[in-house]
């Protein structure tokens, strides 16, 4: 924190935040694993083989075909077709771009929401906190997906029809997190009422420095551990919850699936042997999760002061 | 010691249980739970077809789905306005009264209630009068060629059972309170309800007083409702299920692949077709000042564009029946010369479309329900994909059939799917009346796009009244003709039927979707 | 004590009424009842008469205010559908889902807790990165992909498990229970292993950071410093010093658990509230919905004032809401 540093980068790349990165080749390859999927995704227009969206390309006559590799596969489709004739590994690509929207602006808003409320519930108490608390207990007393069929059907009685098809994207976007930012707060709440009894913080009262300084310079990082935790499994559930949302139909539409409702989809064919329809898109996202999560964990534990 | 005693009582209920001499259980599991004992309670073609088990009408459909003499052994028009019944004699309820012309009065005035949910499935009955003891007089309010097959779903109960239970009059749901029917039960029918856990586990053991001569071999009926098709399909391949209703097309390989289990199959009455809004804007559309759909080369340029044999070949998985008419082959009004469905033809569509003034198609709304047919979606999907080769750009809405509906009836929707498997009249009345009639308080319920043809209107007026079968049959063929050349409604396929069983459990599948157990046998 | 409790109690009710202004509010985009209670060829007329019938063309208002007054005495009228009391239907079907939710937490603290452990004390062996990504793979698939794959495997190949339904269920007064019997046991395996895989994850992260935290703190320095044995520190203190967030997540999870047995139900046909709920979705059955609605509510507020009673009582520190410094 003294003024007279190097510049900040280099202060950076000599960190042990760094340091420990380079470290861990566990996070190493977690971290490329996400990153070539998430580029994979915002590349799809350019780099998928189909366009799974234009419905005019599709014809049921490439449908179910196997991998290309199997008996019968064709070389076009590299994972094989659905039961629309619709190629996976396009369907893959397209549908992760969905997924992870979802799953990070989801995570975003409830992570910024619920740790602001956490902190500030926390610190304070009182009425406040007591406003706070019973809002989250309203919030989480509805099922995720009882709160994406009310504000999917408000979406669309208000919104103009062209607007639709953009609305259910945010429409799950808001239902995840506006039942999930509770999590947050009161995890965080009940971290940062701790905290605030801690000599620390008390000596940082007394030296005269403003509530605001202390919840975010103090509090905050002290209480991001189980944040961070939540967080990553966070990112898992929502694109978990989307999968199961689509079943209600306020998921994505089916002409525009996401991951999870690809798998949704292909879950109907389990039993009947056309396996890759649900094999790939699983494995994405397992893929997906788990190196997020791999992210996470180190990312808890660099970031944590008192693990150094 | 309260748990000693319930422990006790489990082992003596497991006892006895299990201590069945020779006895053909047979499990199934279905879809959807029956939604209450009550025979006047709901008219969702499961829970009547299981409740036919336990109640009898008058009448009744064999499997071939003939109306055959049930609890009424006979029957005559004293005029063309009253039908008079002689009713089977030496028949006992499942508690042991006898049954009487009381019974058939009480049952009657009770499923007509103006409470009653299965009112609509009497429209045309007045009143219903006891002659004598075995004797009833149904009055109608006008000539009823049908009302035999309405009596097929009306089912009989008990007078002196429903007067001890407070049970004369329906549920009443404005009033609170539970109708006694609803979870108990009292018929005449080949089976009796021995206990009932909703949603769970539905008893029905053999009634060895039945009136006819059991061509069954059953001792005990389990059913046990599952919703997850997956789930259902496991339990029937571990063998813990002998029976089960439906099993999806996509399975249909595996399970017949399976040692000790096949599928059996075959068409179903119910029809999947395509209806229109007929108003002078869409709903869900680029163009705000015209419906295209008004335009009968627009109509013929959408159906043209579906091809179905493909459809029939891959979503279907070659089990469909595709069909150029409204209503299935063993439906009154039925004309094989007018069932054909022309060939697929993209390029004589997007020459229509031309012709009609819109070169390079147009935005519409297209709605599907995504729970309620034989793969509903993704004929939808398919559907979508065959109209954007011609240039129309659906935008398709597959939804939860509650809401699907909804939608619907309420006529937001430009083109939407519906299925029509004409019951329980089994008859082209019920598609001329209730889909292609213009909309009135009492017909067109189902025509919420607003289509009118007065030579339709017409024709079904006189169906409507009409004694002479013959005359009746052609009148109806006619309007359905009309609708045909009109493509008033765009006519799909006859969704398949398929069951699973086990191997030894014999049993013919039905047209109308109903299993009828009481010709089933377990070897 | 008495003043904070009565405080609560307050802010529990007014959290009641704002869920069923909401669950109310919610009825209005579920689907037409009319529709699914009707046979299909009844007529306009009939459907009128019917939504009359069932006080649907009635003013908002005076809808809600019926809804709340029966709310109140727990009547919640006739279900659409099954044309039974509805309070009835949902104390049938709450053992059901209770004993569900029991177990399937149970698993997960069983689980959980010493992978949790475990993880934090060997914090780089292998078992430990092992249990980590095998944790994390569980919780990677939908869950309505996993019960049908426990399904598959458990039922259809080995044939070991039942896959639907509850087995044979004894009735003790209202409560049925399919704890004591054999077929009842097993048929509660594959359904709290589902609903439990995703709880047993998050509780092994968190008893695992949290214990980390723990590890590191002062005073278990001193601990280690006084020359207790290692099993004393790590059990004695650390564990039982991670066991207040782990307390709280788990109380908290209860109430999602509850929502979530909505797919497990689905998926093995276990006769609860979710399925209940789900068959009332799908029939728009309004009467089910809105009981079911309140009553996971009034569950989740009765688990969180628990919780924070706990707080208070464990921890005398966090002195709740009486701070208002």
């Amino acid at each position: 924190m003294s003024a007279d540093a190097p510049s900040r980068f280099a202060v950076l790349l000599d960190s042990d935040f760094v340091y420990s990165f380079r470290k861990s080749r566990v996070t190493l390859i977690a971290t490329l694993v996400t990153v070539s999927i998430i580029m994979a995704a915002l590349l799809a227009p350019w780099i998928a083989p189909h366009d799974p969206f234009d419905v005019a390309t599709l014809s049921l006559l490439d449908s179910e075909l196997p991998p290309a590799w199997a008996e019968g596969g064709d070389p076009h489709f590299l994972l094989g077709t659905d039961n629309q004739g619709r190629d996976v590994l396009s369907a893959i690509l397209y549908g992760s771009r969905i997924s992870l929207a979802v799953g990070f602006v989801s995570v975003f808003f409830a992570l910024v929401a619920g740790v602001a409320v956490g902190l500030i519930s926390g610190y304070f108490g009182g009425l406040v906190d007591a406003i706070f608390m019973r809002i989250a207990d309203v919030m989480l007393s509805f099922p995720t997906i009882l709160v994406a069929l009310l504000v999917s059907g408000i979406v669309r009685g208000a919104l103009p029809r062209e607007m639709h098809e953009n609305a259910a994207l945010a429409v799950l976007v808001f239902a995840i997190a506006i039942t999930t930012w509770v999590q947050y707060a009161r995890t965080v709440r009940g971290s940062t009422m701790v905290e605030r009894g801690q000599e620390y913080v008390l000596a940082a009262r007394l030296v005269g420095r403003s509530s605001a300084s202390i919840i975010f310079r103090h509090i905050l990082p002290n209480v991001m551990g189980p944040v961070l935790v939540i967080a990553t499994i966070n990112l898992a559930m929502a694109i978990l919850i989307e999968a199961t949302l689509s079943f209600l139909g306020v998921g994505m539409p089916p002409t525009n699936p996401s991951l999870g409702t690809l798998i949704r989809v292909g879950n109907e064919y389990l039993f009947s042997g056309i396996w890759w329809v649900v094999i790939f898109p699983s494995l994405t996202l397992v893929v997906l999760v788990l190196a997020v999560n791999l992210m996470g964990d180190w990312l808890r534990d660099a970031l944590n002061p008192k693990l150094r | 010691m309260r748990i000693l005693t319930a422990l006790g009582t489990a082992l003596v209920v497991t006892a006895l249980g299990t201590s069945g001499l020779a006895a053909k259980t047979l499990r199934m599991a279905d879809s959807t739970d029956i939604a209450a004992m009550d025979p006047h309670s709901m008219t969702e073609s499961n829970t009547i077809g299981f409740l036919n088990h336990v109640y009898e009408g008058l009448v009744r459909y064999n499997d071939e789905l003939q109306v055959e003499p049930a609890l009424a052994a006979s029957w005559e028009f004293v005029d063309p306005t009253r039908v008079r019944f002689h009713l089977r004699e030496g028949v006992t309820f499942h508690n042991g009264n006898p049954f009487t012309a009381d019974d058939v009065v009480a049952s009657i005035n009770r499923a007509a209630d103006d409470s009653s949910p299965v009112k609509s499935n009497l429209p045309g009955v007045a009143s219903i009068e006891k002659v004598d003891d075995l004797t009833v007089d149904l009055v109608l309010k006008g000539t009823d060629p049908i009302v035999l097959n309405y009596l097929t779903n009306i089912y009989i109960l008990d007078k002196e059972w429903m007067d001890k239970h407070d049970a004369l009059l329906p549920s009443d749901i404005r009033a609170g309170k539970e109708n006694h029917a609803v979870a108990n039960s009292n018929g005449t029918g080949p089976f009796m309800l021995e206990s009932r856990q909703p949603e769970a586990k539905t008893v029905l053991v053999a009634n060895p007083n039945w009136w006819d001569t059991p061509k069954h071999n059953l001792s005990r009926i389990e059913f046990s409702p599952i919703a997850s098709d997956a789930t259902r399909i496991a339990a029937l391949l571990s063998g813990e299920l002998d029976f089960i209703t439906p099993a999806p097309l996509q399975d249909i390989e595996r399970i017949n692949g399976s040692e000790g289990t096949s599928v059996i199959e075959g068409p179903e009455l119910r029809t999947i077709m395509l209806g229109f809004n007929y108003g002078d804007t869409l709903h869900d559309s680029n163009l705000t000042d015209a419906n295209p759909l008004q335009d009968l080369r627009v109509r013929q340029a959408l159906n043209m564009a579906i091809d179905m044999d493909l459809i029939q070949k891959k979503v279907m998985r070659g089990k469909s029946r595709n069909a150029g008419l409204l209503v299935a082959p063993p439906v009154p009004g039925y004309d094989a010369a007018l069932d054909e469905r022309s060939p697929a033809d993209p390029a004589a569509a997007k020459a229509l479309l031309a012709e009609a003034g819109y070169p390079d198609g147009f935005e519409v709304g297209f709605d599907c329900p995504n729970d309620r047919y034989v793969n509903d979606e993704e004929i939808c999907q398919a559907v979508t994909a065959m109209w954007a080769r011609i240039g129309v750009k659906a935008a398709l809405n597959a939804q939860t059939k509650s809401k699907h509906f909804e939608k619907v009836l309420a006529g937001t929707s430009d083109i939407y799917m519906v299925g029509w498997a004409t019951l329980p009249m089994l008859d082209s009345y019920s598609v001329l009346s209730a889909l292609l009639h213009t909309k009135s308080d009492r017909m067109g319920a189902w025509n919420p796009g607003g289509y009118s043809n007065p030579k339709i209107d017409e024709l079904t007026d006189k169906v409507a009244v009409e004694l002479d079968q013959a005359m009746r049959t052609a009148m109806m063929s006619e309007a359905l003709g009309l609708a045909k050349d009109d493509v008033a409604i765009i006519s799909l396929h006859q969704q398949p039927l398929a069951w699973a069983v086990r191997d030894g459990v014999n049993l013919k599948v039905t047209a109308d979707n109903k299993p009828r157990l009481w010709y089933a046998t377990v070897d | 004590m008495l003043a904070f409790i009565v405080r609560r109690l307050l802010q529990a009710v007014l959290v009641m009424l704002a869920v069923a202004l909401i669950a109310f509010a919610m009825f209005r985009f579920v689907g037409d009842p009319v529709n699914s209670m009707l046979p299909e060829i009844a007529t306009t007329e009939d459907r009128q008469a019917l939504r009359a019938q069932l006080g649907l063309d009635e003013p908002i208002p005076t809808q809600f205010a019926k809804f709340i007054g029966g709310a109140v005495q727990g009547e919640f009228g006739i279900s659409y559908r099954n044309k039974r009391p509805v309070s009835d239907l949902i104390v049938e079907r709450l053992p059901a889902t209770l004993e569900l939710v029991f177990a399937a937490a149970l698993f997960a603290l069983l689980m959980g807790v010493p992978m949790g452990v475990y993880t934090a004390l060997n914090r780089h062996g292998f078992v430990s990165n092992l249990l980590q990504i095998i944790s994390l793979i569980g919780i990677s698939v939908p869950t309505f992909v996993t019960g049908i794959l426990l399904i598959l495997i458990f039922s259809v190949w080995l044939n070991w498990l039942p896959s639907f339904g509850r087995g044979e269920v004894v009735q003790l007064g209202w409560w049925s229970t399919g704890l004591l019997t054999i077929s009842g046991l097993k048929s509660l395996v594959l359904p709290s292993v589902m609903l439990g895989l995703f709880q047993v994850t998050l509780i092994m992260r968190l008893v695992r950071a949290e214990m980390l935290e723990v590890l590191r703190t002062d005073f278990i320095r001193f601990a280690r410093a006084r020359g207790l044995t290692d099993r004393a520190v790590h059990f004695g203190h650390a564990l039982r010093n991670t066991l207040m967030p782990v307390i709280t997540i788990a109380g908290l999870q209860l109430g999602s658990m509850i929502a979530f047995a909505i797919i497990t139900e689905t998926v093995f046909q276990w006769p609860g509230m979710g399925l209940l709920f789900i068959q009332a979705v799908s029939f728009a059955d309004i009467p089910v919905m809105s009981a079911y609605l309140v009553l996971v509510a009034l569950i989740f507020v009765v688990i969180n004032m628990i919780v924070d009673l706990l707080y208070f009582v464990v921890d005398p520190r966090l002195s709740v809401g009486g701070d208002r410094a």
